[in-house]
């Protein structure tokens, strides 16, 4: 399938900020499609772009064959949900809904039925009246959807749409967005810093730092195989290991030393040779523990460990233990309570093993991600609040 | 119940003193000047004893009605420009950046520092025959050399909005300052034209900012006396003129009274409609 909504080589500065630098991003028809960044990323310049708020320094802006860079944003096919929901106040919430259809002269039964509609997909029918000041939170977001829905746009641009409500109502709302998404079958292009959103709801996503795109993918891509140190570190915890290839297993693995475990497996899919270092990240899920030794299997790498620290999550136990030196996140989800299993505690000797697959080769995390890492583990006898970089 | 009606109390006697401000210096006088138009005067220019509606009944007459018709339209005007020249000037002030935002109310703060009298008497320098502005207009063939610029209804309009202009975009400022232009943003993406945006959102989002502009011109050049004095000559006569005449000239307080009940009045009126249609309609805010 073509790409429907599709960025150009696009460029904008903002005085000394290089917000969006040389961005292609192609979106396809239907698609839930997220940019999932940090603050200060470049991804609302994004959807400011594509809405026409902004006019790019450099690149263009294509929407369904035709190039939008240079239209005005009233003339453009897509319409915004703002953070801030941007009601407006001296306006009820049927004359907000309605504010597209009568700035577009169309006739008054034509504006009365599809407001009426557009009251009842939201579920706000006997709201009708209010002023924006006299709804919740939820309400006046499900208020912004309408408003910009009744316009039948190509394109849905949300900026953090759900960033402003509490907990609970925002899995409500996320819930009702992917439902909406399904009814309407338009394309949404989201902005959000929160990856449990952009996750749950998205077909594809994409991770942006600095105003580059680092990964497009599935969730699940993105989350499995990321592409760079930032996005794993980004989307997810992972424990960062740094460590050098010694040799090679079969011809889809290599052995690599870390700190002074030696002979680590990983799957090698950047065909690193003996003598490259590497940085290994591995997701502490994948990381099993047990105070007994497993089995040895091919693939296995198993490593006895010391517990350091444990928080008790309820569905799950997050452990830190230390390992030759290194400090390691293990999450282990709690299938069965056994009363009469003996837990493991802090300063027990454990076990902790994963399969080679689950190791994964990045290149080396930048010293401005180092906020968004599990830091590299501190070597033994260091004093503790000496974050030492490697 | 006990703690509100404590708190009202309170509010009472706070509000006391210039409750009483008000009341010695404003309301008193005022009733004072209700009072004497029902007074007949005496020759020596003083008031008689009894009551009377002979100077409320003398209003009714074809020269009071051409005065007061050409007082209403030159304040009407008056408020228009001023409110026409200000909204965008409020809108841009709200947008420009920090330094230049104070730079430009300084320059609308400024001519402050001059004696409102001088700077109408300026003007009559400028507007004269002489002057400079009717010898460029004049040269430019804009005007005929016969055309004067000053003593006229012209002159006092554009007196008056040079005079009050400051005092319309200073509301208009605050008001826009507090709007959120990302509404703006929102009416474009849902396909407003640019005018439109202003006209259907920033326009009703600054209109108590605007309500207020308008009672700060209107009101003040209803009741002008020194601009149409200084550069209004006889074609350009308001009320206020009349009523010093009748005070100056005729030494007859209670006519000038009655003019001034009728002043009061006309500004009264609408005031207190704008205020009681707008607590009807929200809550009641301060106008600016």
């Amino acid at each position: 399938m073509s790409e429907f909504l599709e960025f150009r080589n696009v460029s904008k500065r903002f005085g000394p900020i290089q917000a969006v630098n040389g961005v292609s991003l192609g979106i396809k028809k239907g698609e839930f499609f997220s940019l999932l960044g940090p603050s200060g990323c470049g991804k609302t310049t994004m959807l400011r772009l594509a809405a026409g708020f902004e006019h790019p320094d450099a690149g263009g802006v294509i929407l369904d064959g035709e190039d939008i860079t240079d239209l005005p944003p009233n003339k453009r096919k897509v319409n915004t949900i703002f953070q801030s929901y941007a009601l407006f106040p001296h306006l009820t919430v049927w004359e907000n809904i309605a504010f597209g259809l009568r700035v577009a002269k169309r006739t008054k039964r034509d504006i009365d039925t599809e407001v009426e509609a557009m009251l009842r997909l939201i579920r706000m029918g006997d709201q009708a009246h209010k002023k924006p000041d006299q709804l919740s939170g939820g309400q006046k977001q499900r208020v912004a959807i309408a408003r910009a829905l009744i316009n039948k746009p190509r394109v849905l641009l949300l900026d953090e749409p759900l960033a402003a409500l509490d907990l609970k109502l925002r899995q409500r709302m996320l819930i009702e967005l992917d439902m909406i998404h399904d009814q309407v079958g338009i394309t949404f292009l989201y902005v959000t810093h929160d990856q449990g959103e952009a996750m749950s709801l998205s077909d594809r996503i994409a991770v942006m730092d600095s105003g580059r795109i680092e990964q497009v993918g599935s969730p699940a891509e993105i989350y499995e195989t990321p592409r760079t140190s930032f996005v794993a570190a980004f989307i997810g915890d992972t424990n960062f290991l740094e460590g050098e290839v010694t040799g090679l297993v079969e011809s889809e693995y290599c052995q690599v030393k870390i700190a002074d475990i030696p002979g680590v497996i990983c799957f090698n899919d950047k065909s690193m040779k003996p003598g490259n270092p590497v940085y290994l990240s591995i997701r502490p899920e994948k990381i099993h523990i047990s105070r007994d030794r497993p089995e040895e299997s091919r693939l296995r790498n198993i490593v006895p460990a010391v517990v350091e620290d444990m928080i008790y999550l309820g569905s799950t136990t997050k452990y830190w233990v230390r390992t030759h030196g290194l400090r390691v996140q293990v999450l282990r989800q709690h299938f069965r309570f056994f009363l009469d299993e003996k837990p493991i505690r802090w300063n027990d000797d454990v076990w902790i093993w994963w399969h080679g697959d689950d190791g994964f080769m990045l290149d080396r995390y930048r010293a401005v991600d180092e906020h968004l890492v599990t830091l590299p583990p501190r070597k033994v006898g260091e004093p503790e609040d000496n974050d030492e970089k490697p | 119940m006990r703690r509100e009606s404590r708190q009202k109390i309170r509010e009472t006697l706070v509000s006391f003193p210039s409750l009483f401000w008000l009341s010695l210096f404003f309301i008193v006088p005022t009733l004072f000047v209700f009072a004497i138009a029902l007074k007949p005067a005496n020759p020596y220019g003083g008031i008689a004893s009894g009551w009377t509606w002979d100077n409320l009944r003398s209003l009714v007459n074809p020269n009071y009605l051409v005065v007061a018709w050409r007082t209403l339209w030159i304040s009407v005007l008056s408020a228009a420009v001023c409110i026409v020249l200000a909204t965008p000037i409020g809108y841009y002030l709200a947008r420009v950046t920090a330094r230049w935002k104070s730079f430009f109310l300084m320059l609308i703060i400024v001519p402050f520092w001059t004696n409102f009298l001088i700077r109408i008497f300026a003007w009559k320098i400028l507007l004269h025959p002489e002057g400079a502005i009717k010898k460029v207009l004049a040269f430019s063939g804009l005007i005929g050399p016969q055309t004067s610029l000053l003593y006229n209804a012209g002159a006092v309009v554009l007196v008056t909005v040079y005079t009050f202009l400051p005092f319309t975009i200073l509301p208009i400022y605050a008001a826009a300052e507090k709007f959120d232009f990302q509404l703006l943003e929102a009416a474009r993406d849902l396909g407003a034209k640019r005018l439109q945006a202003f006209a259907r959102i920033f326009l009703p989002g600054i209109r108590r900012g605007l309500i207020t502009a308008v009672l700060f011109v209107f009101i003040p050049a209803l009741g002008s006396y020194v601009i149409p004095d200084i550069v209004g000559g006889p074609s350009g006569e308001m009320i206020g003129n009349k009523i010093a005449q009748r005070v100056f000239v005729d030494r007859n307080l209670p006519q000038a009274s009655a003019l001034s009940v009728v002043l009061i009045l006309s500004v009264l009126a609408p005031l207190v409609t704008v205020l009681a249609l707008q607590r009807k309609r929200e809550k009641p805010e301060s106008l600016l």
